[in-house]
């Protein structure tokens, strides 16, 4: 058990390709912490810096408070499962399991070994399997083992390099219970990098966001959904991502490709003096004013041209085009490139209620409450309508959410080996 | 697969029956030889008249008229083949592991080098090397044939251990040294067991190489002291100096022969999935 804490990490390469650019983290003790990012941000980097197979240039790792950037491996205690499970083919799941215990560096008795591979295999129902080889074994299966592998170690923190990327889509959300569960009743600090940010919504007790080598932002999936720093984690973060539309500001009305916006309080003081800006919306903020019981009186009304809709079951998309406008296509461009887009989206998505009759081709009344909008500073993307106070009752309520729940699943392990 | 048609099936097997006969005739032919009488060498049929096992006698039997040759030219091939062998396979693994896995100014240089030297021809070599063998005393010596023998073997230990080492993924050693291990201990035991086929097949092969040398082992050497057996048959002599000892050649071909052929049948499996390695990935 122990708490990790990067200070000013920094790695560059030999051929002067700066990778990680500085990044500060607290990972408290027994904290699940994410890091995700598009490929390329740094974040397995990171991650192989924290276990020892690469080299830190420059700042202080920290494990418990001890500085451990100088040390092998095997010296910090750490487990690691990787994105390809790095299973010995040679031995059976049981020696798999075994191997960090025979290793000359532990001094288990065989004894010990048989009792620990034995509960780790129980917890983890691989009891059938000790006698096999990986070859012989499903993705899943071996997925399982190398995780057992890492939890037969008691070690002070866990660390996975993505490691359900090579499951197919069932079995993905399989595991992601399995290790959900693993880790809230072992309590084990985890560091977990993945690039799909619905592992990271819902695996992380916080998550940090990386974007070539730089942390944008580290909070709690909530925090990160509904106070997000600045353009690139309110884009990254939920799926169907943000909507993102260029806003000219004209007197006290703020004008969108497809309708306009009263400036209220929250939005001048967002706003400033800036002419142009450019505005986040969520799929999910619009409704179907016909689907709608009571329309509420503080909202907007809308009406959109729908090129397409999809119909989900439980949710209705619809498509919206619009034109971007010159002053934040390259801001947007850059984004979409980031987010690893394939071109720049000038359609809006639209999430309505599923009862809704909208189809292609109608002309659709929305509705559409003004608080819903987030404003960003079209040249440094900030988010010009964070509210700090809130951000921190988030983060709050993440902690103690954390706690509870670590709580709960020591009183189960305890009525459990009572 | 289908099934083969019976057409099918005799059209296979007439072919692999002429390929056998084609391939294995010669070698038939020498076995047959080995058992003629001396007069009935040139009986001009393939299956000897008269069976005889004077020819063995006089190799192998204390007596004959070439044991000693023989023998002692017998030791020196297994002794010197096995150490060149060993050798190359030792130098071979910690070169192709660091060819394997690391990035390094020269890298290629080695891999070349050792392509070069391979296919230089061994001819053109060997007079100057007679001359520098002799000044500084390493003629007609074990270590003066075990050297030009590396020469023979190191090149392609390495590229076959490259290749088989290519395939072992880093991520098992980075495992094993999260979980503990030291550098060399993830070595030991992840990356040795996996390898162990390999580096077996590479000595098989090199093995092979060292033995079938004739260029230098009949320069090098003026007496039985380091002739390897394919120079020594050359010197075996007749019932007088107008006679070949075409029965004690053929004999001692066979002796030769044999071992060889049986190691390559139990390992055929091996040693041609060593060869084939590194071809494809996966």
């Amino acid at each position: 058990m122990a708490s990790i804490t990067l200070n000013n990490v920094v790695k560059t390469y030999d051929d002067g390709f700066t990778a990680v650019k500085g990044i500060d983290l607290d990972i408290a003790d027994g904290e699940f912490v994410i890091l995700v990012g598009p490929s390329g941000c740094g974040k397995s980097t990171l991650l192989r810096m924290i276990v020892g197979l690469e080299d830190i240039t420059d700042g202080e790792l920290r494990i418990d408070d001890r500085v451990v950037n100088d040390k092998a491996p095997k010296d910090r205690n750490l487990a690691m499962v990787f994105q390809n499970y790095a299973l010995y083919p040679h031995l059976t799941v049981y020696e798999n399991i075994a191997f960090p215990m025979r290793l000359k560096s532990s001094d288990v008795d065989d004894k010990e070994i048989d009792e620990r591979v034995k509960r780790a295999s129980r917890l983890l129902e691989l009891d059938e399997h000790l006698e096999r080889k990986p070859a012989n074994l499903s993705g899943g299966q071996r997925q399982r083992v190398a995780m057992g592998r890492a939890i037969v170690r008691n070690a002070d923190a866990f660390l996975f390099d993505e490691p359900l990327s090579n499951l197919d889509a069932k079995l993905r959300g399989q595991m992601r219970t399995e290790i959900a569960r693993l880790q809230r009743s072992l309590g084990i600090t985890t560091v977990y990098v993945t690039h799909d940010q619905t592992e990271a919504m819902t695996l992380g007790d916080r998550v940090a966001v990386l974007r070539r080598g730089e942390l944008q932002q580290v909070a709690s999936p909530r925090g990160l959904y509904e106070q997000p720093a600045n353009l690139f984690v309110a884009g990254f973060i939920g799926s169907p991502p943000m909507n993102f539309l260029n806003g000219a500001v004209e007197g006290d009305t703020l004008r969108l490709p497809m309708m306009d916006v009263p400036i209220d309080d929250r939005l001048r003081a967002a706003i400033g003096d800036r002419s142009t800006v450019i505005v986040g919306v969520r799929p999910d903020a619009f409704q179907d004013v016909d689907a709608m019981e009571n329309e509420p009186s503080d909202g907007v009304r809308v009406s959109v041209e729908v090129e397409m809709t999809e119909w989900l079951g439980e949710v209705l998309y619809a498509y919206v085009p619009f034109e971007t406008d010159e002053a934040v296509r390259e801001t947007l461009s850059q984004l979409d490139k980031d987010l690893d887009g394939e071109s720049l989206r000038t359609e809006m998505v639209i999430a309505l209620d599923a009862n809704s009759l909208i189809t292609g081709g109608d002309t659709a009344n929305l509705w559409l409450s003004p608080d819903s909008l987030y404003v960003f500073d079209p040249e440094t993307s900030v988010n010009l309508t964070r509210d700090e106070s809130r951000a921190e009752k988030l983060e709050e309520q993440g902690r103690t959410q954390r706690q509870r729940a670590l709580e709960r699943a020591k009183e189960r392990e305890a009525k459990a080996t009572a | 697969m289908r099934a083969m048609t019976w057409p099918q099936r005799i059209g296979w097997i007439v072919i692999t029956v002429a390929v056998l006969v084609w391939s294995l005739f010669p070698v038939f032919s020498i076995l047959m030889t080995s058992f003629k009488t001396p007069g009935g060498l040139f009986s001009g049929t393939l299956l000897p008249e008269e069976w005889t096992w004077e020819n063995y006698g006089e190799i192998l039997a204390p007596g004959g008229g070439a044991q000693e040759l023989f023998l002692t030219s017998l030791r020196n091939s297994i002794g010197i083949s096995l150490i060149a062998t060993a050798i190359a396979v030792v130098l071979a693994t910690l070169c192709a592991y660091a060819i394997a896995r690391l990035d390094f100014p020269g890298k290629r240089m080695i891999l070349v080098t050792a392509l070069a030297v391979s296919v230089f021809p061994v001819v053109s070599i060997v007079t100057p090397l007679f001359n520098l063998w002799r000044s500084i005393g390493l003629y007609d010596t074990w270590l003066g044939l075990i050297i030009p023998y590396l020469s023979l073997t190191l090149p392609i230990s390495i590229w076959t251990l490259a290749a088989f080492f290519r395939q072992i993924p880093w991520e098992l050693e980075q495992a094993a040294q999260v979980d503990g291990a030291t550098p060399f201990e993830a070595f030991r035991k992840t990356v040795v067991p996996l390898a162990a086929p390999g580096v077996f097949t590479t000595a098989i092969i090199a093995f092979f190489i060292a033995w079938n040398d004739f260029v230098y082992g009949i320069s090098l050497t003026s007496t039985d002291a380091a002739r390897p057996v394919p120079a020594a048959l050359s010197f075996f002599t007749g019932a007088s100096q107008f006679e070949d000892p075409t029965g004690a050649i053929s004999a001692a071909a066979i002796v030769v022969t044999i071992p060889i052929v049986i190691v390559v049948v139990i390992f055929q499996r091996r040693i041609v999935s060593g060869l084939t390695q590194g071809a494809v990935k996966g």
